[in-house]
């Protein structure tokens, strides 16, 4: 078993409660956060760790919380992206569902070092159960004076509240989730002005994904340099939930150091593909990345790594497709998602989606001709002139397969119709 | 029509918030927990109640995957068709309900008890084939057990 941090007070069955993660040593961060530190040495400490954000993007946690600027009005918003919609991504209800008081923990001391006195979990509607938890220990927390007025005996207050959404991947997008906050229609909104500048109701807004917020207490406890030891490659830092689905044995979550090899997560951790089925592919993170074929079988799953390989880590959920699976099918499923989850406000995404999705569709059904595929590359770059991340992120399935996988295409085509069937 | 008691506490509710149309969800899902769905009739009085026009909250209410416009049966059966569950039987299991239930996507078995939609990704896929009835999931599911389940149900 490899070190747990985030896992800790991992249980079967159970939630840890708030005893047992103070016992852990939870809330002790906070105390030394508000009694030990100056909010811009908070923010140091979370640079110095090299705390990327989880929810995909990878952006430096301390840099964006240094973005609010000294002289930005108040109330200050800081908010915990728990609206997890990423296809095959399930660690923040994991993470929730395990020992939730980190998380507020982490929003307590992120709303300190930019002196945001609101604090918002955007959380969408399939996790009710979470949504209840987190309900239930925020109140539990404000008992025992880690929330409410004067935390801790310190002059900085600070308040959670739970905002349950209706079911719209595009409200987890920084922006369009600010609109779904206030009660408009979530359509993404392009900056400048940032977030951290211009967010809720116009005031400094910090947005952050559950599992981001989680690390936060652990580096100000144990110290960057220890944070950046957990990972297994030079330029990460910290452990990774890992989520595994498709064809494994053994699906499910696991903490990991950042960096570890995707064939050790499948095989050690996951229990490998059950017998009779061959790694043929898997997404490394989420819908919205590339198909890493078995010549990436040995890469290290970290942000720097993918990176050099061409790929995203994204949300670090693998979805493992073997070979007796279609991937012109599977590009078709998700595909068929994204444009479901367009919310129309522009062109590429809300016309370019469908069009893919039908191009698909026919090669899918042994309609398909030689032409449809010069024109899906065409049309997935195209995408990208989108005015948010969601028509990207949708173009990564379709031009991998494309990529590594154009002989499984044309067969659909030259055999009019799906070999897998 | 929203009852009056119901009306009073929504009215403190909203009044306890600086900005009332930060509440428009909460209100929609207690209306909607209430009433079924989401009238004509309710959206335009919770319109009122926000101080926002019915078009501004018609905007929201056919945003969403889980606000219903229309009227639904008591138990709504949501089947996640992500693409973890699309590997893992989703096209069986949608087809055994369809046979149980006699019914297609987006109709109401004749008894009025089970209304069937589709969902994206709920984010259970380490327990695929999943479903979802009234916000609740329901993960590996097989024949046998959506028999129990949907027997479960209260009548």
């Amino acid at each position: 078993m490899t070190i747990q941090v985030l896992f800790q007070n991992r249980q079967p069955n159970r939630i840890a409660t708030l005893e047992e993660y103070c016992a852990s040593g939870g809330y002790d961060a906070l105390a030394s956060a508000l009694g030990k530190y100056t909010r811009l040495q908070v923010q140091q400490l979370a640079l110095d760790a090299v705390l990327l954000g989880r929810g995909g993007a990878g952006f430096p946690a301390g840099r964006k919380w240094m973005t609010v600027a000294e002289t930005a009005p108040f109330p200050r918003y800081m908010v915990c992206n728990a609206d997890e919609m990423e296809p095959g991504t399930f660690k923040d209800r994991v993470l929730i569902h395990t020992d939730p008081h980190q998380i507020i923990e982490g929003m307590i001391i992120v709303g300190y070092s930019v002196l945001a006195e609101k604090g918002i979990i955007f959380i969408r509607s399939s996790y009710e159960n979470a949504a209840r938890i987190l309900e239930r220990e925020i109140a539990r927390a404000k008992e025992a004076g880690f929330l409410g007025k004067n935390i801790l005996g310190s002059d900085f207050s600070m308040d959670i509240a739970v905002h349950r959404s209706a079911g719209r991947y595009i409200c987890g997008e920084n922006t369009a989730q600010i609109n779904a906050i206030e009660g408009k229609r979530a359509n993404p909104m392009q900056p400048p002005p940032y977030a951290t500048e211009k967010g809720i109701w116009g005031l400094p807004t910090v947005t952050h994904n559950v599992e981001t917020l989680a690390c936060v207490p652990h580096i100000l406890r144990h110290g960057p340099e220890w944070f950046k030891r957990l990972a297994c490659t030079p330029t990460g830092a910290g452990t990774k939930l890992y989520c595994v689905s498709g064809r494994v044995n053994r699906p499910g979550c696991f903490e990991l150091p950042m960096g570890t090899r995707l064939s050790e997560i499948i095989e050690a951790h996951a229990g490998g593909l059950p017998e009779g089925c061959e790694y043929k592919a898997c997404l490394p993170g989420g819908a919205s990345t590339r198909f890493l074929p078995k010549s990436f079988y040995d890469i290290e799953m970290d942000f720097d790594a993918m990176k050099l390989a061409g790929h995203r880590l994204g949300t670090g959920s693998i979805i493992v497709f073997d070979h007796k699976t279609c991937l012109v099918g599977a590009t078709l499923n998700m595909i068929e998602f994204f444009a479901r989850e367009s919310c129309g406000w522009c062109t590429p995404c809300r016309e370019g989606l469908p069009y893919i999705r039908d191009t698909l569709a026919r090669i899918e059904a042994g309609e398909g001709r030689e032409e449809f595929i010069p024109l899906l590359r065409r049309m997935s770059r195209y995408l990208w002139n989108s005015y948010c991340a969601l028509a990207p992120g949708a173009a990564s399935p379709v031009e991998s397969l494309l990529t590594y996988f154009e002989d499984e295409v044309r067969e659909h085509i030259s055999q009019r119709g799906c070999p897998f069937k | 029509m929203i009852p009056d008691d119901l009306k009073e506490t929504l009215q403190r509710q909203i009044a306890a918030i600086d900005h009332p149309r930060e509440q428009v969800m909460d209100l929609v899902f207690t209306l909607q927990d209430r009433f079924g769905y989401l009238s004509d009739e309710l959206l335009e009085e919770a319109a009122v109640l926000l101080g926002m026009t019915p078009l501004e909250v018609e905007e929201i209410a056919t945003f969403y995957e889980f606000i219903y416009r229309k009227p639904v049966g008591r138990y709504v059966i949501h089947v996640c068709d992500g693409v973890v569950c699309w590997m893992q039987e989703h096209q069986s299991i949608l087809d055994y309900l369809r046979n149980k239930l006699n019914i297609d996507y987006g109709q109401t078995s004749a008894d009025g008890r089970f209304t069937l939609l589709p969902t994206c990704c709920i984010g259970y896929c380490d327990r695929a084939p999943a479903m979802m009835i009234n916000r609740k999931v329901y993960g590996k599911l097989t024949p046998e057990r959506i028999d129990e389940i949907l027997e479960g149900l209260e009548r």
